[in-house]
């Protein structure tokens, strides 16, 4: 896949969602035909409790310009309080963010429950447009599309 | 395992995919990805033909990976992973990849843009399907008994069929009395039979029916375990009487002193006593008393003669081992006094719905005369207001379905109770689908009931209380001002306090709208995401009663499946330990919140019949021992690395 050389740059953002909501919630905004940029690859796990550091920081590594970590919302966890671990988790990526020096925009959370497909292209539009203003990654491996 | 042999289909779904993304060029780029021995394109891979060719391919090209790039897993994957495993594969050896809701979709402008999301897509489906590994599932006992939550008309419907299939059914109510928002109505459309001459007979067989435990006056306080093999805690309510000994005969509400509005069933117009049998018809027919008014005076004691007023009674519970679960949960009307819709709670004489249908029932608080309750004198102009707490974005957006025809039915109901009477129907839109609704609107025309097509902008009070109503009718655009004694507010339905309680605790998913949200909405409409949990009734979302009677029998017959059969498959994802690299450190131990992970003897003990495959716990594992099957750290990088790669010069 080679891009066209008068081809706009376009971000490239990893989606960790969560089986029951979040990913639900993307297949909502399908249905719905609710158009959004084609900035996104969604990366499903069972529970957003499953989104390990380890996956989040990768995807900075390997190029991502934007990671969102999404789930179900507080207290509608499939799996009791998952949730809550990723949250406590995400305070940590947080900060991780910051001592590599990224831009606080790369990372997001979001709780999107299946029905909210609206939701969740009107999340990708905003963190897509957000990153366009940013730019690539620093982090972004030379010659990575 | 074998080398990977992958085979990759991709889906065309007629023009869904295959009009927005080039799916020949993604079968050929799909051809180039290491492992891949096979790829083509169909034009709907999950028909019989679809499916065949995927079964030929396996054994011709002697795949152990397949790959199908379609829809969504949510509805589809188990249709694949059964059609892997009539051709002699393991069905978790299957990888999915939907190009279609997550891509052609939603980028139906951007062809290309489309088409090279996909090629990605497919290259990181392709790279985890590479490092698939062939897991069991899990086949778990089904306990043979049901519980319904909610004994309204749709839950009493789904308590009846699943009794008469022969399982125990506990069916739960919070209220003292079974029926449900049936029970206060006074006639039902389109036929105008009275509504609790045909739900009362139902209540009785309810009661009667051998296999039904009905609990009364209880609720739902924890519910735990999973399909065929839940734990459920039901909180009995203390009633203050003892219901063996109860007749219901009445003495003691005659002798008691204390007098509340009657909110529960007559919609606060008219009184009830502190102890008090919840209406004529309540089955079980038994005394309550709701001790936040009473003033322990003891009267109703020493009025019954069967001595069935225990004030020291106490809450207690039940724990019941159930297969699986209906909800049928209910809903409430749509409350306009906070905001004072129309002038609701500010001029006595503007009324909703529910409280004309009190007004209006013969076994209602004014035995049926429809009167003004700022005078008490039968109204001569009547006006009802439709979509109140509906199709209103600041309100409620969605249709409440039965509004339309409530009002119709009793906008007939106060003709023919007073021929002289002028009735009114201001409305957006009437909805008038199914049979016999629109020559039920036919027959309110013929009746003389005037209808303007507009919604009221300002409602005033005059001085002796007539309330005074302007309209534009959007038809004529002429603006006209109503002068009416009665303006009654057809208010549509919300998501109850009770259901949103429920669905806390059985975890079950919401709409937009609030209400409870099925698995799918065409063709799972009361199945839920979770096995063996099944939902109906206007918890489910707003319908009348012959849609809720069906859904409740649907409930019954997509639950006895499991009831039947006496068994259930349950997910093959589980975690795993590795012994060799765990150090016995206990970090996962409270990750788990299902009590599935133990250090016994310093070494961590996973039972897996309480693993839910959440993974979780696999996060927090620092050595990297504890794996969640099929989401192993090295098959989600597989996916996170294969999003990118290098240009090469």
């Amino acid at each position: 896949m080679k891009m066209a050389e008068n081809q706009q740059w376009e971000p490239k953002i990893v989606a960790f969602c969560c089986n029951w909501c979040s990913y639900g919630g993307a297949d909502t905004a399908g249905m719905g035909r609710f158009q959004q940029p084609a900035s996104l690859r969604i990366i499903r796990v069972m529970c957003s409790g499953r989104i390990d550091p380890l996956h989040v920081f990768n995807a900075f590594l390997e190029g991502a310009d934007a990671v969102l970590v999404t789930g179900c919302h507080l207290g509608d966890c499939h799996y009791v309080n998952g949730n809550y671990k990723t949250q406590v988790r995400y305070d940590f990526m947080e900060d991780m963010v910051r001592e590599l020096g990224l831009e606080p925009e790369r990372l997001h959370l979001s709780w999107i429950s299946a029905s909210e497909g609206e939701k969740f292209a009107n999340f990708v539009r905003e963190v897509t447009e957000q990153v366009r203003k940013l730019g690539p990654s620093t982090l972004k491996p030379e010659g990575v599309n | 395992m074998d080398e990977p042999r992958i085979g990759v289909f991709i889906c065309e779904c007629g023009v869904n995919i295959g009009g927005v993304i080039d799916c020949q060029a993604v079968a050929d780029y799909a051809g180039t990805l290491p492992d891949v021995i096979r790829s083509s394109v169909n034009k709907y891979t999950c028909s019989d033909s679809g499916q065949s060719e995927i079964k030929q391919a396996i054994k011709d090209n002697n795949l152990n990976r397949v790959l199908v790039a379609a829809c969504t897993p949510k509805t589809h994957e188990p249709i694949f992973r059964a059609c892997v495993e009539e051709a002699g594969l393991n069905p978790y050896l299957f990888e999915f990849v939907n190009i279609r809701e997550h891509c052609s979709w939603i980028h139906m402008q951007e062809k290309d843009a489309a088409t090279e999301k996909a090629c990605e897509l497919v290259r990181m489906g392709v790279s985890r399907a590479s490092k698939l590994e062939p897991l069991q599932s899990n086949e778990v006992p089904v306990t043979d008994t049901a519980l319904v939550i909610g004994a309204g008309v749709a839950g009493m419907q789904s308590a009846l069929d699943i009794a008469e299939m022969g399982y125990k059914v506990y069916l739960v109510e919070k209220n003292p009395s079974i029926g449900g928002k049936m029970a206060q109505l006074d006639k039902t459309f389109p036929t105008n039979d009275c509504s609790i001459c045909i739900l009362g007979p139902k209540m009785v067989e309810v009661a009667r029916n051998k296999n039904i435990e009905l609990m009364t006056y209880s609720e739902i306080e924890e519910v735990d375990g999973y399909v065929g093999n839940f734990k459920v805690k039901v909180r009995h309510k203390a009633r203050y009487v003892d219901t063996d000994t109860c007749t219901g005969c009445g003495l003691c509400v005659q002798k008691c002193p204390v007098e509340v509005p009657n909110t529960e069933f007559n919609e606060g117009i008219g009184i009830r006593k502190a102890i008090y049998v919840p209406f004529p018809q309540a089955v079980p027919l038994r005394a309550v008393v709701d001790r936040s008014v009473c003033i322990d005076c003891g009267a109703c004691s020493r009025a019954c003669s069967s001595n069935s007023v225990v004030m020291e009674q106490q809450d207690t519970f039940s724990e019941l081992d159930i297969g699986v679960i209906v909800v049928t949960a209910g809903f409430d009307v749509y409350d306009p006094e906070p905001t004072h819709d129309f002038g609701y709670g500010l001029y006595d004489n503007v009324i909703t719905g529910m409280e004309l249908e009190r007004l209006i029932n013969a076994s209602g608080p004014t035995m049926g005369k429809v009167v003004r309750p700022s005078d008490v004198k039968p109204p001569k102009k009547v006006g009802f207001i439709q979509c109140v707490g509906s199709r209103d974005k600041n309100r409620n957006r969605y249709c409440s379905s039965f509004c339309c025809m409530y009002a119709l039915k009793d906008a007939q109901l106060i003709r023919e109770k007073y021929p002289d009477s002028e009735v009114y129907i201001m409305y957006m839109d009437m909805r008038t689908p199914f049979r016999n609704y629109e020559e039920f609107y036919d027959r309110a025309r013929d009746m003389g009931i005037r209808f303007i097509r507009g919604k009221p902008g300002k409602v005033t009070e005059n001085e002796d209380n007539g309330l005074k109503v302007r309209v534009e009718d959007t038809l004529t655009n002429d603006i006209i001002d109503l002068d009416l004694d009665l303006l009654v507010l057809s208010v549509g339905a919300v998501s109850s306090e009770s259901t949103e309680r429920i669905r806390q605790i059985l975890k079950v998913s919401r709409a937009a709208d609030g209400f409870l949200m099925e698995a799918h909405p065409k063709l799972k409409p009361v199945d839920t995401t979770l096995d063996g949990i099944f939902i109906g009734g206007v918890s489910q979302g707003p319908k009348d009663i012959p849609y809720s009677v069906s859904q409740g029998s649907a409930c019954a017959a997509r639950a006895s499946r499991y009831l039947a059969q006496g068994k259930a498959i349950t997910e093959g994802i589980t975690v795993e330990v590795n012994h060799d690299v765990c150090v016995a450190c206990g970090l996962c131990v409270p990750m788990c919140p299902f009590q599935a992970l133990s250090i016994d003897d310093g070494k961590l003990n996973i039972i897996k019949a309480l693993c839910k495959g959440c993974g979780t716990c696999a996060v927090a594992c620092p050595t990297g021992a504890l794996q969640q099957n099929h989401f192993r750290n090295d098959q989600l990088l597989a996916q996170v690395k294969n999003v990118f790669t290098f240009e090469e010069e």
